[in-house]
């Protein structure tokens, strides 16, 4: 039966299949994002030899790594961003992406995520934003709602969440574009948009953890989070007329940022040939 | 395949910017001009006090040579970059001090876990947390051996002068490479801020390695493997199509994690142990002097091995028979020499700017008749002479 589907699945060609079965909850948001992903590079005809993939700690981190056949690095948790801008400086012509949890990348590994954007290195970062500690058994993280119940926030969270993709934009990066696993083409666009932006690119995905967010909050149906998600979903356009009482607990979807600055890497590469032509050390 | 710094331009550009010769350098400059002579062209760094010269001659020299200067947000970011440079087949390095060294054990851990050549310079400063922040010390002898978690074998090498550092530098460069594991350098806050002289050779004196490369498709599909019967398996780089699969977790051969079968992660850890063992050859050094008719031997390592020396050299002039042993290499400990060594003394001191940390490597390896003691000093001033010689006596 397995096997079946995976002959028959068009994006297969880019899975590791030793690899297969993946070891994601049945109805987990992953499955949705590695198609998206997958879709994506097939779209814009990326060959996967030309593809870095980075990934941290948790479930998320699990959707490229090791599903994903391209070089990937696995990294400790919450540095997959900083493992990602060596990668990059030794290859600045591959396309390197991150593709790492919420818990991960912006919580433990919240300040790589800033700097990195506020360098504007040449990455693409996919953050599958699911507002739970997946992986370790539910426990609440930066991202949960306020309100929200959890294993380590059984009688409700009194933190509130943090707005990654306004967060990223403010640090400076080229792109920064905000999804649900119910907007599945958009999230390809964006993705494809993301690959190709010379610049830090941060495409935050809303996904459902249905086993351990859900669950606990009234939404143990993978079929109901994606129904809370399009509910509450606001376009950033329109979000802009709102008022911040109106925008609690919405999801703002869409561009959130695109634009161009200086890279780093380019800009690494220009400052060394600036300085070997100023001492005269250029090919004689 | 190529491992970034090995191009014939780069030696062009070596002979072109440093010139043999005599030169008066700092301890840490020293360092730095050891890594470019190595090949290494990645440094990422975060500054830290007494370190922060070598940062500074690499931001300076390395986009001179083509090479690449990256200042990370912090410890944790820089040790992680050197990860991902190395896999990309550059030779990289950075330096640190405790506290620093403190944040980067966990992904020392994940470079000795995925067998990624790097060099972390440890300019041991005075501690514990803050300390005398900008004064030396030896306190880390044993963050470097067990500072990261798990069953991990590590290498460290310590130099004892400036041009001493040159050396130790690229002696660190080369047997990280052959190995392709994380090599600590233990320098610190005295040396590193003193000046000597120090001869810089020809280019072409100095001896480099490179990592080993897969030689076809089949080596490249097991980076996790030991096609050559010691332990090293063939490193492939990213980038080269051989979607090769990294992971910090316990892998097979073929880099796929298997953290349930109890033999993956035996077989996976013994080897990696194993590749150390058996390669003693590659990384052991020591010096010794006078150690042919000593009834009293000095064991010292680091900055604290030349006012031992010269607590040595005076000792002697009185008559007394005592002989010096400096391991350069600090772990593994050269701890067979140091029990033949043991069976002919009747003393042993051991001078360290710490409350003893060395010399509990020494205990292991001696009999209890023979008298151990330590020789220690701590306040961030290095050991004089006349402190160890006045030791010396005490047991003559």
């Amino acid at each position: 039966m397995a096997k079946e589907i995976y002959s028959t699945y068009p994006m297969v060609k880019y899975l590791r299949k030793e690899a297969l079965p993946t070891a994601l909850c049945p109805g987990c948001g992953g499955g949705t994002v590695l198609n998206a992903f997958a879709n994506a590079v097939d779209q814009l005809r990326i060959d996967p030899k030309d593809l870095v993939v980075v990934s941290g700690i948790g479930c998320s981190a699990w959707i490229a790594s090791p599903y994903f056949l391209a070089d990937t690095l696995h990294t400790t948790h919450g540095r997959a961003i900083a493992f990602a801008t060596g990668v990059k400086v030794g290859l600045p012509d591959k396309k390197v992406v991150v593709i790492s949890g919420d818990g991960d990348l912006a919580s433990i590994g919240g300040n790589h995520l800033l700097h990195a954007a506020r360098r504007n290195i040449d990455i693409t970062v996919i953050l599958v934003n699911n507002f739970i500690y997946g992986m370790t058994g539910g426990q609440v993280a930066p991202t949960t709602p306020f309100g929200a119940k959890t294993t380590t926030s059984p009688y409700r969270n009194i933190e509130h969440p943090l707005q990654i993709s306004e967060t990223v934009a403010a640090a400076g990066a080229s792109y920064v574009a905000r999804w649900t696993t119910a907007h599945v083409y958009q999230l390809i666009e964006s993705i494809k948009k993301a690959l190709q932006v010379k610049g830090f690119s941060l495409v935050e995905v809303i996904s459902q953890c249905p086993v351990q967010y859900g669950r606990r909050n009234k939404m143990k149906e993978p079929a109901e989070m994606l129904r809370w998600f399009l509910k509450n979903s606001v376009p950033v356009g329109k979000a802009k007329k709102m008022s911040p009482e109106e925008l609690e607990g919405k999801f703002i979807i869409g561009e959130i940022i695109n634009r161009q600055r200086p890279e780093f890497t380019e800009e690494l590469n220009k400052l060394i040939d600036e300085v070997q032509e100023h001492f005269g050390l250029k090919g004689e | 395949m190529i491992i970034r710094g090995d191009e014939p331009e780069q030696l062009r550009l070596l002979k072109r910017l440093y010139k043999p010769g005599n030169y008066f350098l700092q301890g840490n400059e020293a360092v730095a001009y050891g890594a470019l002579f190595a090949g290494c062209r990645f440094y990422a760094g975060y500054p830290i006090t007494p370190s922060s010269e070598i940062a500074e001659t690499m931001a300076r020299e390395l986009p001179k040579l083509g090479g690449y200067y990256l200042q990370m947000e912090d410890e944790i970011g820089s040790i992680a970059a050197m990860v991902g440079a190395s896999w990309t087949g550059f030779k990289v390095m950075t330096a640190t001090a405790g506290p620093g060294f403190s944040l980067m054990q966990e992904n020392l851990g994940y470079a000795v876990m995925t067998e990624t050549p790097l060099v972390l310079v440890d300019v041991q400063r005075s501690g514990p947390s803050t300390g005398q922040a900008t004064k030396g010390a030896q306190g880390d002898f044993f963050q470097a051996r067990w500072g990261t978690h798990g069953d991990h074998p590590i290498v460290a090498v310590s130099p004892i002068s400036v041009e001493d550092a040159f050396w130790e530098t690229v002696r660190a460069f080369n047997i990280s490479e052959k190995l392709r594991t994380p090599v600590v350098v233990l320098f610190d806050g005295v040396l590193a801020h003193t000046r000597e002289q120090i001869k810089i050779p020809d280019v072409e004196e100095i001896e480099i390695t490179y990592r080993k490369l897969p030689k076809n498709e089949e080596e490249a599909k097991l980076p996790f493997g030991d096609p050559h019967g010691d332990g090293v398996p063939p490193m492939p780089l990213f980038g080269h199509g051989y979607f090769t699969h990294v992971t910090g977790s316990t892998h097979k051969e073929n880099g796929l994690r298997d953290v349930y079968t109890p033999e993956v992660h035996d077989r996976l850890v013994r080897r990696i142990h194993r590749k150390i063992e058996q390669n003693k050859h590659v990384y052991e050094k020591y010096e010794e002097y006078f150690t042919d008719d000593a009834e009293i031997l000095v064991v010292s390592w680091g900055v604290t091995a030349r006012p031992s020396l010269g607590a040595v050299l005076k000792a002697r002039e009185e008559g007394t028979r005592v002989g010096l042993f400096v391991p350069k290499t600090v772990h593994p400990f050269p701890g067979k020499r140091i029990k033949e060594l043991g069976k002919k003394v009747r003393a042993i001191l051991v001078p360290e700017m710490n409350l003893g940390q060395l010399i509990l490597e020494v205990q292991r390896f001696v009999n209890d008749d023979v008298l151990l003691k330590g020789v220690n000093k701590i306040g961030g001033v290095p050991l004089t002479v006349e402190e160890i010689l006045r030791e010396i006596r005490g047991v003559a």
